[in-house]
């Protein structure tokens, strides 16, 4: 350990000067704080997409790293949008409620108080009473301490179940989105307690907060931010210490590393369980952005796109993953917002909103085909980093991932 | 027995009032010829059950052209006739009694009598006994089936009347069984009831069970003491689980047999109602903020005589204690209920053995749509190892080139004939391109092809998308596949689905043709276990995989055809089955037929299972059965049927 962690990793110096900058420019090109050249709603969007980008490096330190290609980490980003939104719903239906009891000539007690609640947020469910999930949600700090614990927790246990009957590879994918369609599926009931399909709405109220949405979109941006500057740098110090090592090891052959006296469960529950946690972090800035969260977030389609965007930023790098999701996510909304120009072939027009999936798929084929590298790779180039000519052997299960320097820097 | 010889002489009574009447019609009609020119529907009903119980033949059609709006009554006398516009405003007029033709009389002499449909609803049911007897086979099956729509004690002796005249096989079994189910029902003699009741209690019917119900309804009640002449189903002990101390003291409140407690609702509104000058009873209405000091308050004030004293806990043990509950039945007899009880005890067991045999039916129903579903994935990700995740999508393919046939071919049964061997084609190529174009670079790289064969699918969603357009295509199963296979009342399914648990059946027979028997399937096993010995002996890897994969897709054709018969065709029909597919393969064990046979058999048995257990909720269902899945996989993590030795692989 002679050199210093910043020193191993120059590259996180860069992307938190680049992070800093890039905020710093929104805030001032901003309706709240600066010339307002940059529309709330598009502030809202550039914030949405910090925290895309934060899921996007735990899935990047969870495949790209670790070779586990988990289809279930966005339910791990619904799960903690939801535990924030339980908590903003039920403070600013208090805040609401409180003010139309006070009407009354008799003042309200605790429990009318917690009734009336309880009526206006599960009436579109037809019931009244609080579910049992809702016992923690008058207080902020453990509804917080909840945003991290319970999706930990699930990983922890999936994890744990999944990792220690040897289910690896493929089967691992489809048991991960399996787990993803059945918590989904139970979020869709009524009486799961979250209010169904109807989802939790609202959020982008912040109870007790008088300041526009303009200034509140803004606090969001820093906090997004700020939460991607952290998790980039967690990220970067997990992978390059000897837990990293052993990570990508693990990745490129399993069984080896296992036979060398690794306990390899050990090491993949530990990585599972911290980006279900970053993942869960990152949900918990999202949706306060969004404004709604319904179980429809969370279909297993959802955790695809996200393997999608780290394959196309290039994968095994942690600013892949970051560039991967703002690049797709971005690009997605500018196609689907109906903003592109339409193309006239003379016989038929294309409209990008009919054609953009399309447009997706294959060009997501095609990286994979030709580009494995995604657009991580085009650094290379720059920095001339190439592999090693190896004469046309097999590079291995996964040679998308940047394997060969990595281990000597 | 006494009872016997009051009901003998109540039918004597009505055959002599029946006699006395064998003057005619018109007598009657003019008995009660107020109400019948009002034709009312709450006053009406003493006229046509006079009609109706004189017995006389002309009655019927008298009835039915008064129903039909052609009766006509007379303004001068008030006589009642047949009427028939001839011309003009003239209406020729016929008597009932005679059938013979009276005259042709102006249209402002008379009075047309329209029933309303309330009227005419009850003209229909007194017109049911003639017509139980009526020559014509149509008109007594019909008012057969309007008896058993409604039943009513009323028409038990018509029927029972009717049995024995009645030439047709099938309409007398009818008859024979609808008088045993009016005769649980309204008989006046027990015995008979009780008997009949017996005689019933091994039919499965909805209508016994509909018949045998209303005898065991029963309602709660609270009195001081335990009345004699009620039939008393249950006696309830107040604080149990079937009667909690609050419902038993609601009861009593509700029968006016003890003070209604007042509710937090109540005591806010009269605290409210005595607030005065900020203060209620002397405390700040500020600290009515908490129910301790709410009661208090509302205590002071009753002290003071404005409000009702509150019921305490005292009071509620007092007035339970002080009173017997019990429940009752409707009916007055114990031993019809008792039968009945019975009766219904021997049927439930029935039912539910049989609602066991249906249940089976339809998880066999859905585990060969599974299996139908995942076959093409036993192959391509059984046998190849490739993760198709575009599987779905050349489902949706299949489907949506059967709703393209039948564009151009508009006959259903020819059309699905055509359709199955055009979405094998299609869908065949379609894999043969995507093996040679995309998958075959990936063979080292099973995650990726994953990602890629994801890609794809979400382009071909969306080009079906733009291509179909988003709402729902029919594709309509031929006509003599309509309908269901009823067993009895309980057991039943529709000919699609069993169409489709043969189409399954006959797929895992080709599957093994192909595997076992034939060049290729030979091939197709050498190069999966070992590509590059296979390669030596001869055998081309690349076309072998090429058409593994081909075959694969195109039997996913086929089974979309088959899913777009009975769901509808979108172009995200696929997504809805492709985690159901693999985790049919995955648990089932891969690379095997039986496997994915055992696999499809089990999640059908365990989804249907799971309904039944929690019915209301399919989503739970699907829930709770991917739990069990994920927990299953634990325990056998290569499926049920798990490759061994060499053919394992890794």
């Amino acid at each position: 350990m002679e050199r210093s962690f910043v020193a191993k990793n120059p590259s996180v110096l860069v992307f938190l000067a680049i992070l800093s900058l890039f905020t710093i420019a929104v805030t001032l090109l901003s309706e709240g704080f600066g010339i307002g050249v940059i529309s709330t709603s598009f502030v809202k969007t550039l914030g949405k997409t910090l925290c895309l980008c934060l899921i996007a490096v735990a899935m990047d330190l969870v495949w790209g790293f670790t070779g586990i290609l988990s289809l279930g980490h966005f339910a791990f980003f619904g799960l903690g949008g939801y535990m924030i939104g339980m908590w903003l719903m039920y403070e600013r239906t208090r805040l609401i409620v409180v003010e139309s009891l006070s009407q009354a000539e008799i003042p309200p007690t605790s429990t009318e108080v917690v009734d009336a609640i309880g009526t206006q947020i599960f009436g579109v469910v037809g019931s009244s009473e609080f579910p049992l999930v809702w016992v923690f949600s008058d207080s902020l700090v453990l509804q917080l301490a909840l945003v991290v614990l319970v999706p930990g927790l699930l990983a922890l246990i999936f994890g744990w179940l999944a990792f220690r009957s040897r289910v690896a590879g493929v089967y691992l994918s489809i048991l991960t989105q399996a787990m993803t369609l059945a918590l989904a599926l139970y979020l869709f009931q009524n009486d799961s307690g979250l209010r169904g399909n109807n989802g939790l709405s609202g959020l982008q109220n912040l109870p007790g907060i008088t300041a526009s949405q303009d200034v509140v979109s803004i606090w969001f941006l820093w906090a997004s931010a700020f939460a991607l500057g952290m998790g980039y740098m967690l990220a970067a110090w997990i992978v390059s210490g000897k837990f990293g090592s052993v990570i990508r090891g693990i990745r490129d052959n399993e069984a080896r590393v296992r036979f060398l006296g690794y306990s390899v469960e050990v090491y993949k529950l530990a990585v599972f369980t911290v980006t279900a946690c970053i993942a869960a972090i990152a949900g918990a800035l999202y949706y306060p952005q969004a404004g709604i969260i319904n179980p429809e977030e969370m279909a297993p389609i959802a955790s695809i796109y996200l393997a999608v965007w780290v394959a196309i930023g290039g994968r095994g790098r942690l600013y892949g993953a970051v560039i991967g999701a703002a690049f797709v996510s971005l690009l997605s909304t500018w196609f689907t917002g109906g903003q592109a120009p339409d193309i006239s072939l003379g016989f038929y027009t294309i409209k990008w909103v009919d054609w953009w999936q399309v447009l997706l798929g294959v060009s997501f084929v095609l990286v994979t085909l030709f580009a494995p590298q995604g657009i991580g790779g085009l650094f290379d180039l720059w920095t001339n980093r190439r592999p090693p000519n190896r004469h046309g052997a097999n590079l291995g299960p996964d040679d998308g991932s940047l394997r060969e320097k990595e281990a000597t820097e | 027995m006494l009872r016997l010889f009051f009901a003998g002489l109540a039918i004597l009574c009505a055959c002599l009032t029946a006699n006395a009447q064998e003057t005619g019609l018109q007598p009657i009609l003019q008995e009660h010829q107020e109400i019948i020119a009002k034709s009312s529907r709450k006053t009406i009903k003493p006229a046509i059950d006079a009609i109706a119980a004189s017995g006389l033949p002309q009655a019927q059609v008298m009835l039915e052209t008064w129903a039909a709006k052609d009766m006509w009554m007379r303004k001068s006398d008030g006589l009642f006739f047949a009427g028939k516009k001839i011309e003009g405003r003239s209406y020729e007029l016929t008597d009932f009694d005679t059938s013979e033709v009276v005259g042709t009389f102006e249209k402002s002499d008379l009075k047309q009598l329209k029933p309303n449909s309330g009227v005419r609803a009850m003209i229909g049911t007194a017109l049911v006994q003639f017509q139980l007897t009526d020559p014509n086979r149509a008109k007594r099956l019909e008012a057969l089936k309007s008896i058993q729509r409604d039943p009513d004690g009323a028409l038990l002796v018509p029927v029972r009347a009717s049995i024995d005249n009645e030439p047709d096989a099938y309409l007398k079994a009818q008859k024979q069984r609808l008088e045993r189910l009016l005769t649980i029902g309204y008989d006046e003699d027990i015995a008979a009831r009780v008997a009949a009741i017996e005689e019933m209690s091994d039919d499965l019917g909805v209508d016994v069970r509909a018949a045998l119900n209303p005898l065991v309804v029963t309602t709660r009640k609270a009195a001081t003491e335990l009345p004699s002449d009620v039939n008393v189903a249950l006696v309830l002990e107040p604080g149990s689980d079937t009667l909690p101390r609050a419902e038993a003291y609601d009861l009593l409140v509700a029968n006016d047999l003890a003070g209604s407690r007042m509710s937090p609702g109540d005591i806010r509104t009269a605290l409210a109602a005595n607030i005065d000058g900020g203060r209620v009873a002397g405390t700040p209405v500020a600290q009515l903020n908490t129910d301790a000091g709410r009661t208090e308050a509302y205590n002071a004030l009753a002290e003071a005589g404005s409000v009702p004293a509150l019921v305490t806990e005292a009071d509620i043990d007092a007035a339970l204690g002080a009173h017997v509950f019990f429940e009752t039945y409707t009916e007055p007899s114990a031993e019809v209920t008792a039968a009945a009880e019975k009766a219904l005890e021997e049927i439930e067991l029935k039912v539910g053995l049989n609602q066991m045999l249906d249940l089976m039916l339809d998880a066999i129903s859905l585990g060969s749509i599974y299996f139908l579903a995942a076959i093409g994935l036993a192959i391509t990700f059984g046998v190849m190892g490739v993760i198709n995740m575009a599987h779905g999508e050349f489902i949706m393919m299949g489907a949506y080139t059967g709703y393209v046939v039948q564009q151009f071919v508009p006959d259903h049964t020819l059309s699905i004939i055509v359709a199955i061997p055009m979405a094998f084609v299609v869908t065949f190529a379609m894999g043969v391109a995507m093996e040679r174009l995309v998958i075959r670079w990936l063979y080292a790289r099973p995650l990726e092809t994953l990602l890629a064969t994801f890609g794809i699918s979400i382009a071909l969603q969306q080009l079906a998308k733009n291509i179909f357009g988003t709402q729902a295509r029919p594709l309509t199963a031929p006509g003599w596949l309509d309908g269901a296979w009823v067993l009895n009342d309980v057991v039943s399914i529709s000919y699609i689905r069993i169409a489709i648990f043969v189409l399954a059946l006959t797929f895992l027979g080709l599957f093994l043709y192909i595997i076992k028997r034939s060049r290729l399937g030979l091939e197709m096993r050498a190069v999966t276990q070992n590509p590059r010995m296979a390669g030596s002996m001869g055998i081309n890897p690349g076309r072998v995989n090429m058409l593994t994969f081909g075959l694969g897709s195109g039997i996913a054709g086929i089974a979309g055809v088959a899913i777009g018969l009975f769901a509808k065709v979108t172009s995200d029909l696929g997504s809805d089955y492709i985690v159901q597919s693999f985790m049919t393969v995955v648990v089932g064990g891969v690379g095997n037929i039986w496997g994915a046979l055992a696999g499809a058999g089990m999640i059908g048995f365990l989804q249907k299972g799971i309904e039944w257990m929690n019915p209301s909720n399919t989503l739970a269902a699907q829930t709770y059965m991917i739990a069990f899945i994920i927990i299953f996989i634990q325990f056998r993590p290569r499926g049920i049927i798990a490759l061994k030795g060499r053919a394992a692989g890794d």
